[in-house]
């Protein structure tokens, strides 16, 4: 059995969902505008990602396999439905902003991938682990991208402004491609350009 | 190991079962909460179009309310003649839903707001003056921008016509370009415009470029760079909820008391 810090670590860099398996980029490419957003984002993935873990691998023995994949999604959606109801109640104005990307959770790969190809097979404290590994994983490139399109496609940073853009008196002239899906792209491109000039291991043979 | 069909179907009704209950437990807990939200954040878009609330300005939801409720005045009409409507609760009036229910809304006539629906009666708010007057009306506004339906709210002054503020509480535009609506420089620009001209018509509009300052240039407001149709369709929404088909009765109901 892997060591738990391995677990948790691993998806990181090692096998980071959105870099390496390039999964869930559709929801990476709709949040990162805003450092705000791409957190509760983050968090909202990591949350769902280890009660679907926890709850599938718990059922693991007792799941049909006829039926495995139908009770996974009506797990994790269910999961999903209770996050946004959460987000709704206790963070609205971000929730507003967010609107139906918190839905489309459900239909996020890492979320159905890792309770397919892990707490299928693993224990439930491993199973936890493992969504918590995914979800940081998620959540450092979120984050990154977040950073760069934010500070460049508004010039603030969670909101402060940081270089003050020419639209509201100051000098920056804001970069509208940042504001925009294509630049997310661009983003994760470099990021799994710069993840595999240190970890060439992740090259694909030609 | 095999599974039986019994089990395999007793097993998917006990996953619903469970699921379920959860669900609905965490919709039933928490709907109390979200109401408020939504509640609260109507109001607070309406107290940034009255100018009693600044922007950015983060106040508590108890807060928010009490001013609301010191400053203003929600009012139910009848969109066709203008009047008042008393025998409807005007606090819990929900716009959106009369203009959903075939029951209470009616085709709108041909319009480039892209207004399909129009309620037969509608949410206005009045801000109260000191001398117990009307200061700033208040109207619900919405139409479509370049992806999604603009909805916020303008603010006139006392003559009907004056703008006193306009804020968008709800929009998708592209963040950068069109969403620049919620930029408080470029909101700035509509305060002191003109809706109507001389003779009563609707004249406002939302210019490719510049428009000159207030004093000059009464009737045109600046378009948002990179937003053709976003400006566009702000400059029709407003148009189309001034003129007679929308709030023009009520809006010349309220000249005539202002006059008096």
């Amino acid at each position: 059995m892997a060591k738990p810090s391995k677990i948790v670590l691993d998806p990181l860099f090692n096998d980071n969902p959105i870099a390496l398996q390039v999964l869930g980029v559709c929801s990476a490419l709709a949040v990162t505008t805003k450092m705000e957003t791409a957190l509760v984002m983050s968090i909202a993935v990591t949350v769902v990602l280890m009660c679907s873990n926890a709850a599938i691998s718990a059922m693991r023995n007792r799941i049909p396999p006829s039926i495995r994949i139908i009770v996974q999604l009506t797990v994790i959606a269910s999961l999903v439905i209770i996050v946004d109801q959460v987000l709704k109640a206790y963070v609205y104005e971000i929730s507003k902003q967010m609107s139906v990307f918190v839905g489309l959770i459900i239909t996020n790969c890492i979320v159905m991938g890792r309770a397919e190809a892990f707490a299928m097979q693993n224990g439930v404290k491993d199973s936890i682990l493992d969504g918590l590994g995914n979800g940081l994983g998620y959540s450092l490139i979120l984050l990154v991208v977040g950073a760069f399109r934010e500070i460049f496609g508004s010039g603030t940073f969670f909101g402060l402004t940081l270089l003050e853009p020419v639209t509201q008196g100051g000098w920056y002239q804001t970069n509208g491609l940042m504001v925009l899906a294509p630049s997310a792209f661009i983003l994760i491109g470099i990021f799994i350009w710069v993840l595999r000039t240190f970890k060439t291991d992740q090259i694909e043979a030609e | 190991m095999a599974f039986s069909n019994k089990y395999i179907i007793g097993f998917a009704g006990a996953v619903c079962v469970f699921c379920s209950i959860f669900v609905a437990g965490s919709a039933v807990a928490l709907r109390d909460r979200q109401d408020l939200n939504a509640v609260v954040d109507k109001q607070s878009q309406v107290l940034k179009v009255a100018g009693l609330m600044k922007e950015g300005e983060a106040l508590a939801a108890s807060e928010v309310t009490k001013r609301f409720e010191e400053n203003l005045v929600p009012r139910v009409i009848d969109l066709q003649t203008g009047e008042y409507v008393e025998d409807v609760d005007a606090k819990s009036f929900d716009m959106q839903a009369a203009m959903a229910d075939p029951a209470t809304s009616a085709d709108a006539p041909a319009n480039e707001a892209k207004v399909q629906r129009l309620p037969k009666q509608a949410q206005v708010y009045e801000l109260k003056a000191a001398d117990g007057s009307v200061g700033a009306i208040i109207l619900p506004v919405q139409g479509k921008g370049l992806w999604s339906t603009l909805k916020g709210f303008i603010a006139l002054e006392p003559n009907a016509s004056t703008i006193a503020g306009l804020t968008f509480y709800s929009h998708a535009e592209t963040p950068g370009l069109g969403g620049e609506v919620d930029n408080p420089r470029w909101k700035a620009l509509w305060r002191g415009r003109e809706v109507f001209d001389d003779s009563g018509d609707v004249k406002i509009e939302v210019v490719k470029g510049q428009a000159g300052p207030v004093a000059e240039d009464p009737y045109r407001v600046d378009g948002l760079s990179g937003a053709t149709i976003t400006s566009r369709g702000v400059s029709h929404l407003v148009q189309f909820w001034v003129s007679d088909d929308a709030f023009g009765p009520y809006l010349d109901k309220m000249r005539e008391r202002a006059g008096k």
